[in-house]
């Protein structure tokens, strides 16, 4: 496969960016509300809480930039994407309300707080489910007639697609222990450890169920992945994967802080390659490809402008507000 | 209703739902992140504990209210697509660029900086907190700037080319689209709307303290400061207004007569309707008061100036006539009791009456949510008189919906609801809660909370307040 550097390309590319940006910050924070009911109530929930109360907000933000970028650069395939995956997107935004308000709310009611927790929990695992949902949708395909979506309302739902569901729940999970792992301390910290252990063999293995499934979902992902000699480069993935698993089982086994969250995210960076390698250069994979669905190039080029010159100055401030709240979070927050 | 029909109907109520509900809290937020800044800057500057403490008192009823704002503007964002895919599809190069530029310049410095502005003072410090604070506050104004140009854009379009496949795309210059006709007199009228919205609650909140006795120097503070926001925005809001519907007589002549409840055309002076039941059937204004020519004299500067009506309009082409035309009633009327309150507080203030006046502590509380319906009516009046277009003359409502299912829209609408009412009830009460209780030096917060901006004074106030300082300054 050959990148020509067009405008379509770029773009392309920061779309891409923006979701992994989406999930390696936002996947966390969700995972914390997935495990939330294995939290002990008291001290131990509320500083899992707390540990990401101060960044949920810009995290989420990503996500807005990946639907409204993809509205604005490549406004077709948003058109075709967004009615064909109806359901598990309204869900997912029905979710991400429950859980955002979940943040304030448990704290302005303390009587209704096991309530407003179990709403932060339904809320993450839905928002988690259907964006993995999505996903799957996404690569088994769309069925579309002319510039629209043509298939019917529940075509989403599949086993396929509810594997990738899963998956990509169990995966947000790990990283959310991961995360408290690095911010917290104590039975918190411990508990954590124990739940990415069992969370780190199930994503891993989720990563080979669909990795075994998705090249015979379309002739052509199998050809990308088994087809001489692109093989010999593909076959990098598995074995890197295989690379990483072990490296994270290890530093669980260390206790080291840091490194499982680094290590679980270098996992999501691998799987993430693993779908680019299947659907390149489709943003309708197996339909529409980037410069089918690209808006014309004054659309482009003025939005690049923007992005060139906000996105590293967004990164430098995001990481500013992650280093202001950086080290182990306490009982009230940040000490 | 064929299920076409149907699928466009709910699609339309959903969107109106969802969207009327995210207004309610950028309208609040706008004015009350800005409301922080000048605290917090005043603050720094004199050193006095109140500004503090409505700092610290406002601060969590924002919280509370930015959240649901975040949340229920993520599913702005998806809307478009989901319900609106053809409209997506073909306005996208268009508008889909100036809500990128709200995303990257906006709403990233806003969630940047809201979680150092909630629970970074002591970590950051006064200074660093305040551009924080100024930070989120200064992005709650360029997502308005943004979000109004595209829609100000969708009833005024124009730097646009279509090209083969019938899409929208940008021609020459962004600026002609960015500062499309319209686009000037909404952001003011919207963003002037937003501040009175926030001097109407928190004048409320301070005149429902003065009522219960709670009269200290926060509580008048904040009631004085809200008072003369309403006494000098008010009426420049009134003009603002009077501008914009100059603007959209020129540019969106349908809306103004649906407005106006103008059926039939006058050449000789059209009459100003105060109410009456216009009825699209009957092409008239039931049961009208009239005040005879005022209306050419309001909008054209002269009594006999002849006004077309919408007979020349065709029937297809129409707004829904009786909802802009209250609506447009609700948000003047409104607008008028806004501009009284404000003059009421100047007369008892030159009297030395403002804390002592129980008729005007009780017309403030009244008044609370005013700017809330005043805002949702203008919105109301100018999505609804664009109407039947989403692009205004260009593009038909009709012509702009997703291919949907009904069940489809209206299970997720039925979901919409019942999630927005529960969730969105609760925090509106959570809010009002808090505003019951009266500022206090030592804000209190449950166990294990995230600590806010406690224990912090500035270098002045140091030396006469420690943790638990009393409240020294008067008013």
């Amino acid at each position: 496969m050959e990148i020509n550097f067009d405008l379509a390309t770029i773009w392309a590319f920061i779309i891409a960016f923006a979701v992994l940006a989406y999930v390696v910050m936002d996947g966390f924070d969700l995972g914390i509300g997935i495990l939330f009911p294995s939290l002990k109530v008291g001290p131990e929930r509320d500083a899992a809480m707390n540990s990401i109360a101060p960044v949920w907000d810009g995290n989420e933000t990503w996500l807005v930039l990946g639907g409204g970028g993809l509205m604005a650069a490549f406004p077709l395939a948003y058109a075709i994407v967004l009615p064909a995956l109806y359901a598990p997107l309204i869900a997912m935004l029905l979710g991400l309300v429950l859980r955002g308000v979940a943040f304030e709310f448990r704290w302005r009611d303390p009587r209704h707080r096991p309530a407003w927790d179990m709403a932060f929990f339904i809320g993450s695992l839905v928002a988690a489910l259907a964006q993995g949902i999505t996903l799957g949708a996404l690569l088994q395909g769309i069925t579309i007639a002319g510039r629209g979506y043509a298939g019917g309302w529940w075509d989403w739902l599949t086993p396929f697609t509810l594997l990738t569901g899963g998956s990509v729940a169990v995966g947000y999970a790990l990283l959310g222990s991961c995360w408290l792992i690095w911010k917290a301390e104590g039975g918190l910290q411990r508990d954590a450890f124990r739940h990415a252990r069992w969370l780190g063999a199930a994503l891993v293995a989720a990563i080979a169920l669909v990795s075994a499934a998705t090249p015979f979902l379309e002739a052509k992902y199998y050809q990308r992945w088994f087809e001489w000699p692109g093989v010999l480069a593909t076959a990098q993935i598995p074995l890197l994967v295989a690379i990483i698993t072990v490296l994270f089982f290890i530093s669980l086994r260390r206790h080291h802080e840091r490194a499982p969250f680094l290590l679980a995210l270098a996992l999501f960076g691998l799987s993430a390659l693993g779908l680019a390698i299947s659907i390149w250069p489709d943003v309708v994979p197996g339909r529409v490809s980037i410069w089918q669905a690209a808006a014309p190039e004054r659309s482009q080029i003025f939005m690049l402008i923007g992005a060139a010159i906000m996105v590293p100055i967004i990164l430098i401030y995001t990481g500013w507000a992650y280093w202001v709240f950086r080290g182990k979070v306490g009982h009230h927050g940040y000490h | 209703m064929t299920d076409a029909a149907m699928a466009l109907l709910l699609a339309r109520s959903q969107f109106a739902f969802t969207v009327s509900f995210h207004f309610i809290f950028p309208a609040f937020s706008i004015g009350l992140a800005s409301y922080l800044a000048v605290l917090e800057g005043l603050w720094l500057k004199t050193g006095q504990d109140t500004y503090l403490v409505l700092y610290r008192y406002w601060l969590k009823i924002f919280a509370i209210a930015f959240a649901m704002g975040v949340v229920s503007g993520i599913v702005m964002s998806y809307q478009f697509g989901t319900n609106w895919s053809v409209f997506s599809d073909r306005v996208g190069p268009v508008i889909g660029p100036l809500m990128a530029y709200e995303v990257l310049t906006a709403f990233f410095l806003e969630a940047g900086f809201l979680g150092v502005m909630l629970f970074g003072m002591k970590k950051v410090g006064p200074k660093l907190h305040f551009a924080a604070t100024l930070a989120v506050a200064v992005g709650t104004f360029i997502s308005a700037f943004w979000i109004l140009s595209a829609n100000s854009w969708m009833q005024t379009p124009q730097g646009h080319e279509i090209n083969a496949v019938g899409q929208f795309v940008p021609g020459e210059s962004w600026l002609t689209i960015i500062f499309n006709p319209s686009f000037p007199y909404r952001l003011v009228h919207t963003v002037i709307g937003a501040y009175l919205t926030t001097a109407l609650v928190v004048g409320a909140v301070g005149a429902w303290h003065l009522l219960k006795g709670h009269d200290d120097p926060a509580v008048r503070r904040m009631f004085s400061m809200a008072m003369w926001m309403a006494a000098l925005v008010a009426p420049v809001q009134i003009i603002a207004g009077d501008m914009h519907g100059l603007n959209t007589l020129e540019h969106q002549p349908a809306k103004v007569m649906a407005m106006e409840g103008h059926y039939r055309g006058h050449d000789h002076g059209a009459p100003l309707i105060l109410f009456g039941l216009p009825s699209n059937a009957k092409e008239k204004v039931d049961y009208s008061i009239e005040i005879p020519k005022a209306s050419s004299l309001i909008l054209k500067h002269d009594a006999n100036a002849p006004l077309a009506g919408l007979n020349s309009v065709a029937r297809a082409d129409w707004p829904p006539v009786p909802i802009v035309f209250w609506s447009f009633r609700i948000m003047v009327g409104l607008g008028l009791l806004m501009a009284a309150l404000g003059l009421f507080s100047l007369f008892a203030r030159w009297r030395h009456m403002l804390y002592d006046n129980r008729l005007l502590h009780r017309f403030a509380l009244a008044m609370g949510p005013a700017g809330f319906v005043a805002v949702i009516a203008g919105w109301v009046t100018t999505e609804v008189g664009r109407q039947p277009f989403t692009v205004y003359g260009l593009l038909r409502t009709s012509d702009s919906v997703s291919p949907l299912a009904s069940p489809a829209v209206g299970t997720s609408l039925l979901a919409f609801v019942v999630t927005y009412f529960t969730v969105f009830a609760t925090g509106t009460f959570y809010i009002i809660r808090l505003m019951d209780r009266p500022p206090a030096v030592a804000e209190p917060e449950p166990e294990h909370a995230p600590i806010r901006t406690a224990g912090i004074t500035p270098a002045p106030a140091v030396a006469t307040n420690g943790e638990q300082g009393r409240n020294s300054d008067g008013d």
